[in-house]
């Protein structure tokens, strides 16, 4: 029994260690697209951010420094988008892909001499006294500085959102932007504002994982952690704490999987060989975060906590009447 | 000019242009301090661009414009609100998700950070008490009903102390009742030294509510009355620039044999909600039906339900005697049934393909049209001559893309598609809204000669004035019931009002 306490403590520590980078990018996609922008770029925001975090700590030997660089990274690559989607009234779904593509190039172009170097990474830094809570202190109170970060962001988050009045002309903008146009609010600059800072926390995230969970860099390194941030801010409702959920949920599962592959499979059935190949098992962190996600943001969409209204849509204040 | 100070609004020289319009055309136009004021046209007068140029949103090209007898630039919403300019959008301009109080401080600097919206609401309850506007300031707006929004809107603008209210056809979406509460609320705004500017196009509110009234035409004004000074034939003269007929010329109905028959039904809307609970009625062949009712109390549900767009829960649908209960759209098309739908663009054309094209889009099946496989050009072109001609729709060709159309002719076409499919039944979703006079005479006549033909016509309206001159009986749909059914020459404008709200008829002439 103490075998198995000690095994779920290694798989949820594990999780929110590894849902940390992810849960940077949601906020990001979370704040962005409640200003009813679309951005898909966030895997490529990733990318680059995880890179400029990298090169600017290895210049600097400052891993603080590299943060800042993998936000400006991500917030200016952002800023692309923001200018094709609020400006030009380009379609946002097409222009967030080619930031993906534009991303993942640029970094492996770029990166390519930082492959494997050894660069500075933030140490773990367990929490004092909160690390010897029984139970709750290994999971939660023994990482480096990018998970406690994380932890202080969601709540702010969601309070920003709901709770202020920014946040309260951010949801309108996002969901009418034409009543938020008419009382005075500025739609474009509410738009590009949290566009960038959604860029920015993508390419945080990008850092969080170069710099802390994954250290050094390697092409390609987010392998898809993006999509998944895109997908778990739609199914988590646009609702920070839900994503922050999913977040650790998909890292836990990717340690379980971890874990399930170093199992022995000789002498196994045919069938359970298959699902417990590499292969499958790999899979499986993605596909169970949609499936529980679905389930459990079904509350939410019967009350119609649905996507903000003008998601994806330009919009323009002057248009000639039929 | 008489001493400008007394002007709370006026706007000298305004034009404006969007490609290809001249919306305003060198308006001048003065509202004095106190009055309610009435800016009357048809569609495309060019009244709400006038207004959203004073509200902010548009930026004139030429003119000037005086506030309480200041100069004063209006170039974004904030200039006018500060002005203390307040409009109520045709459309309103709430956020549906959020709550009322979010709606009414939206964009305001107070609270500064941290939002306390008890506080707000105790605000927003007083203010409301005072100018008797019934609302719960934590509600959320899509829970609310339109007339209620509309209460939200003048409130917003209350809330943020505008002192001259600008309102674009408040009255569309209300229940007679409704808008004569909303009048008798306008009335003590001015009586508290507010003005008020409405646009409309409905002459009868606008001698019954207004001092003065600025008439527009084609983007130029036509006129400034009193409205103690005019009439309603000058009104309208002014307004279409010719005399108009108020009543369409109608033969008394011949009905035949029932040709739609409904009974029972129930359907969701889009949101999974009950939108029809156990609707009955029937339409015979040569009579038109007419369906009263404020717009979403189930109109459209009840329109694609029987052409087969919407799934049915209960009840059955027959067409001359054959049921049609969730057959899928054409196989309803089939048994004789046509669609005019309430969204011209969207649902009753193909606005990317040309004028030949879609008027083959429901019998591109069939010969000529179709050899086997092959559409035949030539006939194609032949069938769109005949109906365009035949129809009368303004077009420069029949391969001109259709979205070039202008909405009247939009309407004729989608009206020459489906009458020339000689339909038993014609389902008619507010076929004449949007469109200016001469064109609705037109489809009006159109729908009177296929009644007269000896077709069934289910016509939806929100228009009580067009239900009365054009039905042989009214339907009122509230919430998704019937309220009751009246012969259109017994019914009285109160009566059909008062069912539209939920009140259903003292005496009844047997359900």
């Amino acid at each position: 029994m103490a075998d198995f306490s000690f095994l779920v403590i290694i798989v949820l520590s594990a999780g929110i260690a590894a849902g940390t980078p992810i849960l940077y990018a949601a906020l990001g996609e979370i704040f962005t697209e409640r200003s009813g922008i679309l951005n898909l770029g966030v895997e490529g925001m990733m990318l680059i951010g995880a890179l400029a975090g990298i090169v600017a700590s290895l210049a600097t030997d400052s891993v603080w420094i590299g943060a800042l660089a993998a936000m400006a990274a991500g917030g200016l690559l952002s800023l692309i988008h923001a200018f094709i989607s609020i400006t030009l009234r380009g379609d946002q779904v097409v222009s967030g892909l080619a930031l993906t593509i534009f991303g993942a190039g640029l970094s492996a172009f770029l990166g390519f001499p930082y492959v494997n170097v050894p660069a500075p990474k933030f140490a773990t830094l367990p929490v004092p006294l909160l690390e010897r809570i029984p139970i709750i202190g290994p999971i939660f109170f023994q990482h480096d500085v990018t998970v406690y970060v994380a932890f202080m962001l969601l709540p702010a988050a969601w309070f920003w959102i709901n709770r202020t009045r920014p946040g309260l002309h951010l949801r309108a903008v996002g969901e009418n932007p034409a009543a938020a146009d008419a009382l005075g609010v500025n739609v474009v600059l509410t738009r590009y504002t949290y566009t960038v800072v959604g860029g920015a926390l993508c390419g945080l995230g990008g850092a969080a994982l170069s710099l802390a969970y994954t250290p050094g860099w390697i092409e390609n390194m987010t392998t898809g952690w993006g999509w998944i941030a895109v997908g778990l801010v739609i199914f988590a409702a646009w609702n920070p704490w839900r994503a922050a959920f999913g977040a650790y949920l998909f890292g836990a599962i990717s340690r379980v999987v971890f874990d399930v592959q170093m199992l022995p499979t000789a002498g196994l059935p045919q069938i359970m060989k298959i699902l417990l190949s590499p292969e499958f098992l790999r899979m499986m962190p993605y596909a169970a975060v949609i499936v529980i996600l679905i389930f459990a943001s079904r509350e939410a969409v019967r009350q119609r906590v649905g996507a903000p209204a003008a998601l994806g849509q330009p919009y323009t204040r002057e248009e000639a009447e039929a | 000019m008489e001493d400008t100070s007394s002007f709370a609004i006026r706007m000298e020289g305004i034009t404006k242009r969007f490609p290809g319009v001249v919306a305003n055309n060198s308006i001048d136009f003065a509202v004095r301090q106190g009055e309610i004021h009435a800016l009357l046209g048809e569609n495309g007068a060019g009244k709400t661009t006038l207004m959203k140029i004073l509200a902010g949103l548009y930026q004139p090209d030429e003119g000037q414009i005086w506030i309480d007898g200041r100069a004063a630039s209006v170039h974004s919403p904030r200039d006018a609100i500060d002005l203390g300019i307040g409009m109520i959008h045709q459309h309103f301009m709430l956020v549906e998700s959020h709550t009322v109080a979010e709606n009414i401080i939206l964009g305001l600097d107070v609270p500064r950070f941290v939002l306390n919206l008890e506080k707000v609401e105790r605000e927003i309850a007083k203010l409301a008490d005072q100018y008797h506007l019934l609302v719960d300031p934590g509600a959320r707006i899509w829970q609310l009903s339109v007339g209620e929004q509309q209460r939200i809107e003048i409130l917003k603008a209350l809330y943020r102390g505008a002192r001259i209210l600008v309102m674009d056809e408040p009255t569309a979406v209300l229940t007679p009742q409704e808008a004569k509460q909303l009048f008798n609320t306008l009335r003590s705004m001015v009586a508290e030294g507010h003005t008020v500017v409405f646009i409309s196009h409905k002459l009868g509110e606008v001698m019954s509510v207004a001092d003065r009234i600025t008439v527009l035409r084609r983007g130029e004004v036509e006129a400034t009355v009193q409205a103690s000074e005019t009439s309603r034939q000058d009104l309208a003269r002014m307004m279409v620039g010719r005399e108009v007929l108020f009543r369409v010329g109608k033969r008394e109905s011949e009905p035949g044999d029932v040709v739609l028959e409904i009974d029972g039904l129930g359907a969701l809307n889009d949101k999974g909600l009950e939108a029809l609970r156990d609707v009955s009625l029937t339409v015979r062949h040569g009579e038109i039906l007419g369906v009263a009712g404020v717009a979403g109390n189930g109109q459209r549900e009840l329109a694609e339900a029987i052409v087969g767009l919407r799934p049915v829960t209960r009840g059955q649908i027959r067409v001359d005697g054959e049921g049609v209960t969730n057959r899928t759209p054409r196989e309803v098309m089939d048994r004789g049934v046509a669609y005019i739908p309430a969204d011209r663009i969207g649902s009753g054309l193909v606005v990317n393909l040309s004028v030949a094209e879609n008027l083959i889009l429901k019998c591109y099946r069939d010969p000529p049209i179709c050899n086997w496989f092959f559409l035949d050009g030539d006939a194609i072109s032949g069938h769109a001559q005949e109906l365009v001609r035949a129809y009368d729709v303004m077009t420069p060709g029949i391969e001109t893309r259709t979205r070039l159309l202008s909405g009247g002719n939009l309407q004729k076409l989608i009206l020459a598609r489906e009458i020339s499919s000689k339909p038993a039944l014609m389902v008619s979703v507010y076929p004449t809204r949007g469109l200016d006079v001469g064109a609705t005479e037109a489809v009006r006549r159109l729908l009177l000669e296929q009644r007269d033909a000896g077709g069934g016509i289910l016509l939806i309206s929100e228009d009580l004035d067009e239900l009365l001159s054009m039905s042989d009986r009214i339907a009122v749909l509230y919430e998704g019931r019937i309220m009751g059914i009246v012969e259109s020459q017994e019914a009285r404008v109160e009566a059909l009002g008062l069912m539209m709200a939920g009140t259903a008829p003292e005496e009844d002439g047997g359900e």
